[in-house]
């Protein structure tokens, strides 16, 4: 995907062409601005220094009044200009749009949940139809996050107690970046997500094909177990390869010895994983914070069981 | 302005004379408890540097690398923490203000030198305090929002309390400087013919006594919520998280002003002391730092727009702070109105004022967009941001801080830094400068997140640029250092007036003598009486 640059008008959704109109008419006065008055600092700088060999003789100017009216009053008016101008824009970005399909997004450390209106859940993946209204009905699980997409140039922080709202009509099929832009906690940097938006006949044969899946039902558990592990956003601390994340990776977990941050050892077996999932900071693994949020009560007994059998399948 | 030679005899170190440490940690003299703040201030300078040059090493790479994003997190925590409470906050106003708010007004100390003794060892209490907490790993950042910051394992009642003891220093001392500026004045100084460091400064302290008080009683229902389980800001508890980002707000932005205002104090003395000519607009400087100083008070929302706070609230905020710009925008024109038709000389703390001029131009330029409703939906909390600030911080209040350090140096110290070796640190400071943040403008437009440990690969190029920079702009600040360190013991002997300057603490000794003037000066006209009064007059 190419920089979502502001000078390169993003035609991404509804109102990110607006803000790029206004990010350029704020440019275009702090551009006038900056002209000229570093122009006069350098040309005064250079104009008038010190000739050497010379006995100063400067004049005694103490003030004009006429040019401080000038500068009080002419840049207000522009000011005036600037906020009237992103008012508007940002009264347009606040306005619900009519027909909107609803999406619950549920924030917490460091996964961003979209469930659709059909109840699926999926993790850090939210597919949209193209030139559909969207509603964002956001709450956190935990503390803070802010949900920001830089291309439909639209952010909007995610509260835990209260609910806030984001409208969102994507305009061009592609595939964005989702960011977490509010700081809340270690794994905060790598609490992103993709914004998929697809033409409309697309997103309905994905939407079929979903539904298809979970009619379908009988599945292993350790299907069931990877389908959770990747709606429930696992993935976004504990990798499946190897690879350091945030939690330690589940790659070869079962059965494998591990060292705890209170210097013990143990052999990670059902029961340690049933209990790192549902009192997870009991016995963190030795160079990782305890961070994780507990799953008890969230998850099922069987979905537990589901998740293990899965774990056990990572070799 | 008056004429009182007092030339010292050679070899006399004036207040530096008593030597062994009771001399300094029981001194009510104003000018040894500036020292002892600059040193102080200096000192996390230095630490909250090395720590952002962490920083950026890491985030050369997007991917991990060097040290785990926990420690990323506790390490710009750190940063943000002790460059603003224990650097920036203090910095000026009770470094060189206490320094020279007395020599400035023509008395012989501050109204209460008792209490200002008082001052710095309650600061030092609560940087022990705090520095003790920020060791064991702090991960809030420097803004501690809620409910993250009452749920972390983080020590923040601690970090809290130590706060709370550096607010208090920062209140007496204000409380202290608007005494002193009302009551001590010199025999014939009125208001009209203050120098606009000590107007800067009145308006500093109006904001450090009125809003200070603010973030104290913040941190105490913080560490209520932590320590007795009070919902306050804490949803679970039945809190409103956004009350905190509230209260945070309206101390945290009118303090910007608190770190801003005496750095353009210098600026508003050094400049017609190096383009020989009368400050352009003196009132009009006075004033506007007073109207900067209200305004700042009504705009802390502009924090919140993306916070979840209502529409309407966002729009009250967002009209109001386009009204920051106007006064601020006074000043600037003002102080280059100033060089027209001078005799300018590009002496070290001129080339530090005029770059503040230059930096804080683009960062006050680039607030509008923060200002303006539907772009700081976009920029907000982006490197946009970081950028931004950094320009107003370090481009405007530490280049006025630098200029003030050597404008003043002869003074403080009797000695005269190498001018030579000065200037090259200042080519480096400004280009290293440039390199490290400005990229980061084009980094937030990209919508790259601020307090990223890792980030995606496609941000790195500009990461490694900014972090090139970094280093330019770390080795003109250890030349600076150096220079003046050297210079402490091996710098020429300072006139009592290196740069001509007519204000009053140029008319004593180079160190002045502990009581600053043998006699009191009588003032008889304003500080500013430079160039040929017979050519282009004009009433003030």
């Amino acid at each position: 995907m190419p920089y979502p640059t502001i000078l390169r008008a993003s035609e991404a959704s509804l109102v990110s062409h607006d803000v790029d109109a206004v990010f350029i008419f704020i440019l275009a006065i702090a551009g006038f601005f900056f002209v000229l008055t570093q122009g006069l600092l350098i040309y005064f700088a250079i104009r008038y220094r010190k000739k050497k060999g010379v006995e100063e003789s400067t004049p005694y100017i103490t003030g004009n009044h006429a040019l401080e009216v000038v500068w009080i009053v002419i840049p207000s008016l522009l000011l005036v200009a600037i906020f009237a101008y992103g008012l508007t824009v940002f009264i347009k970005m606040r306005t619900p749009l009519p027909n909107a399909t609803e999406i619950q997004v549920t924030a917490s450390q460091f996964t961003w949940s979209f469930k659709y209106p059909d109840g699926r859940s999926v993790a850090n993946e939210l597919r949209l139809p193209v030139d559909q209204p969207v509603k964002l009905i956001m709450i956190s699980r935990d503390v803070i996050h802010g949900f920001f997409v830089p291309a439909f140039r639209q952010k909007q922080d995610v509260l835990p107690g209260s609910y806030t709202y984001l409208w969102l009509l994507p305009k061009r099929v592609g595939t964005y970046d989702i960011y977490c832009s509010q700081y809340c906690g270690t794994g905060h940097s790598l609490m992103r997500g993709s914004l998929i938006v697809m033409p409309q006949p697309q997103y309905q044969a994905w939407l079929a094909a979903e539904q298809q899946k979970q009619k379908a039902g009988a599945q292993s558990p350790a299907e069931h177990g990877k389908a959770l592990f990747e709606s429930a956003g696992c993935g976004g601390c504990h990798s499946i390869d190897g690879s350091p994340k945030v939690g330690p990776t589940l790659k070869g977990i079962f059965g494998s010895r591990v060292t705890l941050n209170n210097g013990q050892s143990l052999v990670a077996d059902e029961e340690y994983l049933r209990e790192s999932l549902e009192e997870p900071n009991e016995q963190v693994v030795q160079g990782f914070q305890p961070i994780m949020p507990s799953f008890k009560g969230s998850l099922k007994q069987d979905e537990i069981s589901a998740l293990i059998a899965y774990m056990k399948t990572l070799k | 302005m008056a004429d009182h030679a007092t030339s010292s005899l050679p070899g006399d170190r004036g207040y530096l004379s008593e030597q062994g440490w009771r001399s300094w940690a029981l001194t009510m003299d104003h000018k040894r408890i500036g020292v002892m703040y600059i040193w102080t201030t200096l000192g996390f300078f230095v630490v909250a540097g090395i720590l952002a040059l962490l920083l950026r090493l890491k985030l050369l790479v997007p991917g991990p690398a060097l040290f785990s994003d926990h420690t990323y997190n506790v390490l710009f925590t750190m940063h943000g923490a002790m460059i603003i409470f224990l650097f920036i906050i203090p910095a000026i106003p009770s470094a060189l203000g206490n320094f020279f708010i007395p020599l400035l007004i023509g008395c012989r100390d501050v109204a209460f030198p008792r209490l200002n003794l008082f001052s710095y060892w309650i600061f030092v209490a609560g940087i022990l305090v705090t520095v003790g907490t920020l060791v064991a790993p702090m991960d809030t950042g420097w803004t501690f929002y809620t409910p993250y910051s009452t749920r972390t394992s983080a020590a923040v009642t601690s970090l809290s309390f130590g706060l709370f003891l550096i607010g208090m220093s920062s209140i007496l001392t204000g409380l202290n400087f608007i005494v002193t500026i009302h009551t001590m004045r010199a025999p014939g100084m009125s208001w009209y013919r203050m120098p606009l460091f000590i107007w800067a400064m009145y308006a500093t302290s109006v904001i450090q006594v009125l809003s200070t008080p603010v973030i104290g009683i913040t941190f105490l229902l913080l560490a209520a919520e932590r320590v007795f389980g009070i919902g306050i800001f804490d949803p679970a508890k039945g809190g409103d998280p956004l009350l905190f980002q509230h209260f945070f707000w309206f101390y945290s932005h009118p303090v910007v002003y608190v770190m801003i205002l005496p750095a353009m104090g210098i600026v508003s003395e050094v400049v017609p002391v190096f383009a020989r000519k009368p400050i352009f607009g003196y009132k009009a400087i006075a004033y506007s730092a007073l109207a900067i100083a209200f305004i700042g008070f009504l705009v802390w929302g502009h924090h919140m727009f993306v916070s979840g706070m209502s529409t309407i609230s966002g729009v009250i905020f967002s009209f109001l702070t386009f009204f920051v710009a106007v006064p601020t925008g006074i000043k600037i024109f003002n102080w280059i109105a100033t060089l027209y038709k001078g005799s300018i000389s590009f002496d070290s703390p001129m080339l530090y004022a005029l770059s503040f001029i230059f930096l804080f131009i683009i960062g006050g330029l680039t607030g509008l967009f923060l200002g303006s409703l539907a772009t700081d939906v976009h920029v907000h909390d982006t490197y946009f941001l970081v950028a931004h600030f950094h320009y107003t911080m370090m481009g405007g209040t530490v280049m006025g801080l630098f200029a003030g350090l050597h404008y003043w140096f002869p003074k403080m110290t009797g000695r005269m830094f190498n001018e030579t070796w000065a200037k090259n640190a200042w080519w480096l400071v400004v280009a290293g400068f440039n390199i490290t943040f400005f990229p980061m403008f084009i980094l937030g437009m990209q919508g790259m997140p601020r307090r990223y440990a890792e980030y995606p690969a496609k941000y790195q190029p500009l990461n490694v640029v900014a972090t090139v920079g970094s280093w330019f702009l770390a080795l003109g600040v250890i030349i600076m250092f150096a220079n003046f360190v050297r210079s402490l013991r091996n710098g020429e002997p300072a006139p009592d007036n290196p740069w001509r300057g007519l204000t009053l603490e140029w008319q004593t000794s180079s160190p002045p003598p502990e009581e600053n003037f043998h006699e009191i000066p009588t003032v008889t006209d304003w500080p500013y009486g430079y160039g040929n009064r017979n050519e282009a007059s004009r009433d003030h």
